[in-house]
Parts: structure tokens; C-alpha cells; sequence
């Protein structure tokens, strides 16, 4: 099966190593990897703020671009709940719409993918470290994923997965609400952040890297002992692994 | 979206953000909340099909508003009681304080009502020469303390024992301990008199049951038994959309309330009333008067794409739920309904312009409608007030403008790919010369709060299409 990449436009600017590590985990995972070029943003920064009519012209790119595909996989639980669970909304009186519901079928979280369509729960990853899970909103609440990444984190060598007390609560990200109410994220951040902490895990890690980069603007910014990593960027990882300076983190890598 | 309203709410909510204190005295109270409800819940063999079928039920209400109203108008009256349609706030307190005027009552007992609030019942009461007295624990406290309620279930969640310990002993006098059972006691001292001197009682419902012609009050403490039979005249006041059917669908909406709301298997009482004394009856008020409260609610009915926010029992829990709630406070948002409910519901009810920034204070984190007991799309609503707000209220020109830019941009991928280069340039250059945070920063609003943004130096499309697609 040939996978389309659905790269979020924030991680294709920000946070190359992000899409770098799921292509890596497809790849090994046996897919063929395919990134067509002519996407941009699936319209959820417009669609989010209320400017549904500059969300959908974006929306239904998207749409054409990945008509053909077989499948698609974003690493993003957020941007997939765009296609899948709002575009019938958003282009409810649009000709796309019926087109923009069969790409929504076909759009998959990495994790959604890997363990529900693919049946793989160890991609052979090795990452010996402790880990806690934060349960981002939209791949939790919108596409109820809540074992599937958890199953995959079981799986990778070394890694010693414990739960945070209150990991389904929201980390405060919440697109432009973060800068639109920068101190209710903030407290959000904080909270999600004392928990972390409290579990005694190296490393936050989650279906999506928008959580992810507050959160790990905030660690960084608070002198956090704990780090961020993006889940895909740890099931990349195979033995022997870090250089025990965090390189592998994937904003760092970035950098 | 600068108006008062938000002005307040930003400089509201930043204070509470940054106390540690709101923060734990929340945590802590909402954590015993939460272990109840999964006790509450555990009581119901499908708490789902429970949600469904509460959803359906008040669909049904809704969808037929008309007709159930009627009903239940009829019913009242068969037994004696009187209905009053209020189209607003305004009217409906000029009926209850010309009422009480025209009856010579100079003081009101009031059990918790969240349409009293909304209407600003006790402000009309007091310019009218009368003293109202709330007899809900939690609301009896914060009216000692000339507040607003915190929250639609709990009234006082804000405040620790110690704080009601210092304004039991400034007000009442009769008490200097923290000792709860004292504390109660000195409350219910208080409101006994209260109770036997009143010459009207005013109460809530949570439900208008239709075909029983009769209101349904739920309460922990009784206080709505004492103040809608003891004095003479009781007024029950409502919103139009509380109606329910059918009696017997108390039968699944008295434990879902009592789940959702306080985490019990059911509210300690739950009274129905359907006119007032009966001949042959030793109890009960003289007059009974009803006022269905419509204030915006016709205009969200015709909506079809919210009126279910209508189904709202006020149960409080996606307040509960809400993590900015629990980080700013009931009282931040300025209204009379809170959280994420009041979000959605305010702009509706008391204006678009004025209320928006509620619809954007929120992460769209959804916890709120998984907490929902009737099913509300609470986060979904929020997406399409900001919709709403986008179409018809003011909005930064900046961001209007700001938007047509990006679908410009994100049209083309090679604008796209332009714009992300210029923007990881110009990010490079002020973190490399710490300038974050400055006003040359792009992501300034972002740097406050977090350490400098990556800006890597290529792309993830680049770096593909330097490997070829093979990367």
C-alpha cells in the first residue's frame, strides 16, 4: 500500500523532524511513502477563528490534492480531525463536499493507522527511557484514540511507559487561543506540565506536535528536568539510540 | 473584540490564572466532584444510552415547545395556580415586585434559582422596598458576601471553610469556629427566621413537566420545602425551555441530574408542586404563581443548527470539566452562566458583540461535551458562535485582514513555501539576537510565555525534495 503524508503546514515549517520520523516509521513499517507537493494547510487556523469562507477555498486544496491518494497519514491528531470531522461541516454547500467525505475516510493519525489499519503495534523501536503520555484533545475526544498510541509506546525496547495523574486534560495549546489568552494557556501549560513532572517520566510525549511545541516551549522556558518528544519521533528511534543529551528530541533536532 | 465585556474578562482572567491558590481550592474541589460522578455514573447500567435518551427527550420538548407549554400553563391553572409569560427580564420582575407590593410582603425567601440571577430578581426586589433572602447554603453565602454565585451548582466553591468561618463570625455574630456542623448550624439559625417571616417564597424549577401540569424543584438541603410552603405566596420562576413531556421522564432525568450535577444516585429532595393549597390541605402557600421566563430563548429555538443548547438541565458538570474554568473562575466571565455552557448561551442571550470573546476563550479541548449529560455539542456550538461572530460582530480589522492573507498564501504552495521561509529567517534572526519577545519578534504574543520558537534552517518539503523523494 502506497501512503500519502498529510504534513501539517506548522510541523513542515517548524519541526522537519517530525515528518522525517514518520516517514522513517512508515517506511519500516513497509509502506511506500509518498508526499505530494502541492499541499499547504487543511484550513483549521481559518476554520478555528470563525473565517470558515478563507477556510474552505484551503479546504478544498486540500481536498484535490489528496483525491487520489490510497490512504493518508498525518502525524496529527488535530489536523486528521480537520479533514475527517469538520470538512463535511465546512463544505456542507460546497460541490467538494462529497469528495471532501471520502478523503475524511481515508485520513488516519499516525498511531490510528499504524495500530487499527495496519495491525502493527512494534515497529522495532528501542528508546530506554521513562515516558508519560498526554492525551491530546482532538485525537482523544474527536477521533477517540486513547490505547492505540499507548499500545505502540508498550511495544518500543527500554521505554517504561507511566501515566500522569489527569492526562486527558487539555495542555492549553488550543491553536490561537494560546496567543489570543496567553495567560490561561500559560496556567493550562503549568498544570499539564506539574503533572508531568509528578509522574517521574524523562520525557511528555503525544499524538501531536502542536501540544507538543507549547509544551516544550514552556519545559525549556521553565527549566523543566522533563523533555518533549513527538510519539513518531520516538517510534523512529531503533537501537542503539540517544546520545543522552536529548538531541532526539524532535524540536531540538530541528534546530 | 475589545469591548467591556472582554476587557474585563482578559484582566479578570489573567489575575486568576496566576493564583496558586483559586487553582488548588478549585483542584480539590472539583477532584472529590469528579470521584462522585464515577460513583453517580456507576449507578446506570448504560450512562451513555441514558445521555441518548436524556438528549432525545428534551429534542422532543423543544421541537413541540408550544404545545408542552400550554400544557403544563393548563394545568397550573386547573389547580389554581397562575402563569405569567414574560418576554423578558423586566417584565417578568415587574410582575414578582408588583405582586409583592400589591400583597404587602416585605420579605421574600429565596431557594436557588439560576433564572433569578439572570433576570437580576434581587436588584428589582431591594428597589422595591423588599428584602430577599437566600436560603441555598452556598448562595446564602455569597449573598453575605454581596457576590454573585461562583458556579450554577455550587455557589461558593471559591471559598474554603476558613473564609466562611470569618464571614459567619462578621455577619452573623453567633459563631467563631470553622467547625462545619457549626458553621451549618448557624446558617440554618439564620434562615429559620428567615423562613417563618416571609411573606413569599421564590423558587426555581428544574423542570416544567407538561402533562402534570407541575413544576419539579431539586435540592440537597430542603430549603425549597420550607420556602415554597411556609409563606403565604410562592412564585416559581423559569426558563421557558425547562419543560419535560412527561412525568415519568423525571424518572431518568432526576438520577442523570443528580449524577452529573453533585455525583449522588439521587438529590436528597425532589418536590413537585402543581398549584397552591388545595381545599382540605393543611399546607402550602395561598397563591402560586408561575413566570415562564423567555429572555432570548424563542430566538435560539428557531435556530436549528443550536437550539439544542437549549436542552441544558444545569448541572454544572462542563463547568467541571472545563480546564479554563477551573483556571479563571467562575466569576471572570462576568455572567450569569459560566464555563462552557455560558460561552456557548451568552452571546445568544445577551448579545453576539458583547459576548464573543467567550465563544474564543476556549482551547476547543471538548471536555465539555463528553461531560454533558443531555448531549450538548458545547465545543462545536463554540466553533460556530465564532462563525456567528466573524459573519455579524466586530472583529480586529488586523485579523480580518490577517486571514484573507493566509488563504492567499495557503492557495499556492509556492507562496506557502515562501512565507514559511521569510518567517523561519526572520525567526533566526531574532533568536539569534535575543530579541524575543521584542516587538521586531513575529511570534512575540507566543514568546511570553515560552522559550524562542525552532526555526530550522529547511523545510520538511525541502528536505524531501533534496532526497528526492527517497529522503
Amino acid at each position: 500500500m502506497r501512503v500519502s503524508l498529510f504534513i501539517p503546514c506548522f510541523v513542515d515549517q517548524l519541526m522537519p523532524e517530525v515528518g522525517l520520523d514518520t516517514v522513517r516509521v512508515l517506511r519500516r513499517a513497509g509502506y511506500d511513502v509518498d508526499f505530494p507537493r502541492d499541499q499547504t494547510c487543511c484550513g483549521q487556523p481559518a476554520f478555528n477563528t470563525g473565517y470558515w469562507d478563507d477556510a474552505r477555498p484551503v479546504a478544498e486544496r486540500f481536498v484535490s490534492v489528496f483525491a487520489a491518494a490510497e490512504v493518508v497519514v498525518c502525524p496529527s491528531g488535530s489536523c486528521t480531525t480537520m479533514v475527517r470531522n469538520f470538512y463535511p461541516q465546512l463544505l456542507a454547500n460546497s460541490p467538494m463536499r462529497d469528495k471532501a467525505i471520502e478523503v475524511g475516510r481515508k485520513v488516519y493519525e499516525l498511531s490510528e493507522f499504524l495500530v487499527s489499519v495496519a495491525e502493527v503495534t512494534d515497529v522495532g523501536a528501542s528508546f530506554p527511557h521513562r515516558v508519560t503520555y498526554h492525551d491530546a484533545c482532538h485525537a482523544l475526544r474527536e477521533l477517540r484514540l486513547k490505547q492505540q498510541p499507548r499500545e505502540l509506546l508498550r511495544n518500543v525496547r527500554g521505554l517504561e511507559l507511566i501515566e500522569m495523574p489527569y492526562s486527558e486534560e487539555c495542555c492549553g495549546f488550543g491553536g490561537t487561543f494560546a496567543t489570543k489568552f496567553a495567560m490561561i494557556s500559560r496556567a493550562m501549560g503549568e498544570t499539564k506540565i506539574g503533572n508531568a513532572e509528578a509522574s517521574g517520566a524523562e520525557y511528555v510525549t503525544s499524538t501531536d506536535p502542536s501540544c507538543l511545541m507549547h509544551l516544550d516551549g514552556m519545559l525549556r522556558l521553565l527549566k523543566s528536568k522533563v523533555r518533549a518528544i513527538y510519539l513518531g519521533s520516538i517510534l523512529a528511534r531503533t537501537p542503539p539510540t540517544t546520545d543522552g543529551k536529548g538531541r532526539f528530541m524532535a524540536m531540538d533536532g530541528a534546530r | 473584540m475589545s469591548t467591556a465585556a472582554a476587557r474585563e474578562f482578559l484582566r479578570s482572567a489573567a489575575k486568576k490564572s496566576a493564583d496558586l491558590n483559586h487553582r488548588q481550592i478549585i483542584r480539590r474541589s472539583i477532584d472529590h466532584y469528579n470521584a462522585a460522578v464515577v460513583r453517580g455514573r456507576a449507578t446506570f447500567a448504560d450512562w451513555e444510552a441514558a445521555r441518548e435518551r436524556c438528549h432525545e427527550i428534551k429534542q422532543e420538548a423543544l421541537n413541540n415547545l408550544e404545545r408542552y407549554l400550554l400544557e403544563f400553563e393548563q394545568g397550573v391553572k386547573e389547580r389554581g395556580g397562575q402563569v405569567f409569560w414574560a418576554e423578558n427580564s423586566a417584565e417578568a420582575s415587574q410582575y414578582i415586585t408588583n405582586l409583592a407590593v400589591s400583597r404587602g410582603v416585605r420579605k421574600v425567601v429565596k431557594s436557588k434559582s439560576m433564572v433569578a440571577e439572570e433576570m437580576h430578581l434581587s436588584a428589582a426586589l431591594e428597589k422595591a422596598g423588599i428584602e430577599d433572602i437566600d436560603t441555598d447554603l452556598g448562595e446564602f453565602i455569597v449573598q453575605l458576601r454581596k457576590e454573585p454565585p461562583y458556579h450554577i451548582v455550587t455557589p461558593a466553591m471559591h471559598l474554603t471553610r476558613k473564609d466562611i468561618a470569618i464571614l459567619f463570625k462578621e455577619k452573623l455574630g453567633d459563631v467563631d469556629t470553622d467547625e462545619p456542623q457549626e458553621l451549618v448550624a448557624a446558617a440554618r439559625r439564620a434562615l429559620r427566621k428567615a423562613f417563618f417571616s416571609a411573606e413569599m417564597g421564590i423558587s426555581g424549577a428544574n423542570f416544567l413537566v407538561a402533562d402534570a401540569g407541575m413544576i419539579a424543584i431539586t435540592t440537597n438541603e430542603g430549603n425549597d420545602r420550607l420556602g415554597t410552603s411556609l409563606p403565604r405566596i410562592h412564585v416559581a420562576i423559569a426558563g421557558i425551555e425547562k419543560i419535560v413531556p412527561r412525568l415519568q421522564d423525571l424518572a431518568l432525568f432526576w438520577p442523570v441530574l443528580a449524577s452529573a450535577g453533585t455525583g449522588q444516585t439521587i438529590t436528597c429532595y425532589n418536590t413537585l408542586i402543581g398549584g397552591p393549597r388545595g381545599l382540605g390541605e393543611v399546607d402550602g402557600p395561598e397563591e402560586f404563581h408561575v413566570v415562564l421566563l423567555d429572555n432570548g430563548r424563542s430566538e435560539l429555538l428557531a435556530d436549528r443548527e443550536q437550539r439544542e443548547v437549549l436542552s441544558c438541565i444545569r448541572c454544572g458538570a462542563c463547568l467541571n470539566a472545563c480546564p479554563v474554568y477551573r483556571t479563571v473562575g467562575g466569576h471572570t466571565y462576568g455572567t450569569t452562566y459560566s464555563g462552557p455552557i455560558g460561552s456557548v448561551l451568552t452571546p445568544h442571550l445577551r448579545g453576539l458583540n458583547e459576548f464573543q470573546h467567550l465563544s474564543y476563550a476556549s482551547s476547543l479541548c471538548g471536555a465539555c461535551t463528553d461531560a454533558c449529560p443531555v448531549k450538548i455539542d458545547l465545543h462545536h456550538h463554540l466553533l460556530e458562535n465564532r462563525r456567528e461572530a466573524v459573519r455579524h460582530a466586530d472583529r480586529p480589522l488586523s485579523e480580518r485582514v490577517g486571514f484573507k492573507i493566509w488563504s492567499w498564501t495557503m492557495e499556492s504552495p509556492k507562496r506557502f513555501a515562501m512565507a514559511g521561509w521569510l518567517a523561519r529567517a526572520a525567526l533566526r534572526v531574532v533568536n539569534a539576537a535575543h530579541l524575543d519577545g521584542s516587538i521586531l519578534d513575529p511570534a512575540r504574543s507566543w514568546a511570553k510565555n515560552h522559550a524562542p520558537l525552532p526555526a530550522p534552517k529547511k523545510s520538511f518539503r525541502e528536505l524531501w525534495g533534496k532526497a528526492n523523494g527517497t529522503n
